[in-house]
């Protein structure tokens, strides 16, 4: 039984609007009752994701799906795709702009992060085709 | 320690105005957002010297006590107003990041530790 689904669309380079998709997403899960400590953990894969949308895709889809026992989200793009997905998983690597750091990101702990705080994570990316990543957090 | 004692005890200028007072259970000062993402806690303090839209949403997702931006850094109005909106505390400090995080460990707030 799936008790929600919705996508968020997110916009390339607009640095400002980034994060506001998960926060819809986190208030969903708050909503449900679903606990802190999981709510936290979808948050912080969510937001990495939403920021790679930003700053290295050209904007994409977040899939967004509760169900009693686990929550999905699912991030698909048509952007540039990663050449090297075991590099692009090792922190410290990334190859953002000069502009996104001195926001503070582009410390290479993006997918780290994403995968660190997902119960399951998977990725399939290709050069010129895009990406494809599946997180799913158990309730 | 709560809020309202760090900051009556920090001189802080409250950036947001009124606010609902909540403990500070942990501190963590980093300007690198993903390393942020990575070991933030909730209620935890967080001292940064960037002053932009993605660290309310880092805080917000997050749920943060407050977020202190030392040496009196320009904090952009339509920031403020996001924090507000957010229901985040958003504090101004004429202390630098050093001097803040002695403080609140002279208070007894530990570090954020690694999740």
């Amino acid at each position: 039984m799936t008790m929600i689904k919705e996508s968020f669309h997110v916009k390339q380079g607009d640095m400002t609007t980034a994060g506001d998709a998960s926060a819809r997403i986190k208030r969903q899960c708050k909503q449900l009752g679903i606990p802190a400590s999981v709510v936290r953990r979808v948050s912080v894969g969510t937001y990495e994701a939403e920021i790679n949308l930003v700053i290295h895709a050209n904007g994409g889809r977040i899939d967004f799906a509760v169900e009693p026992e686990k929550i999905t989200i699912r991030v698909v793009d048509d952007g540039p795709g990663i050449p090297d997905l075991e590099k692009a998983m090792t922190e410290g690597w990334s190859t953002a702009s000069n502009e996104v750091r001195n926001l503070g990101f582009g410390a290479g702990m993006g997918l780290p992060n994403m995968k660190r705080n997902a119960d399951a994570f998977d990725i399939k990316s290709e050069v010129g085709v895009g990406t494809d990543i599946t997180m799913v957090f158990n309730i | 320690m709560q809020v309202s004692e760090f900051i009556r005890l920090s001189g802080c200028r409250v950036l947001t105005g009124d606010y609902e007072d909540r403990t500070i259970a942990s501190g963590y000062t980093c300007d690198l957002l993903s390393h942020v993402m990575g070991k933030g806690q909730a209620d935890m303090a967080w001292i940064t010297v960037q002053a932009h839209m993605n660290v309310i949403a880092v805080a917000a997702l997050l749920d943060f006590a407050c977020v202190i931006i030392p040496e009196e850094l320009p904090v952009d109005e339509a920031i403020v107003k996001k924090a507000a909106q957010e229901d985040i505390i958003l504090l101004s400090s004429s202390m630098t990041a050093y001097e803040l995080v002695t403080l609140l460990a002279a208070n007894g707030v530990p570090t954020a530790r690694k999740n």
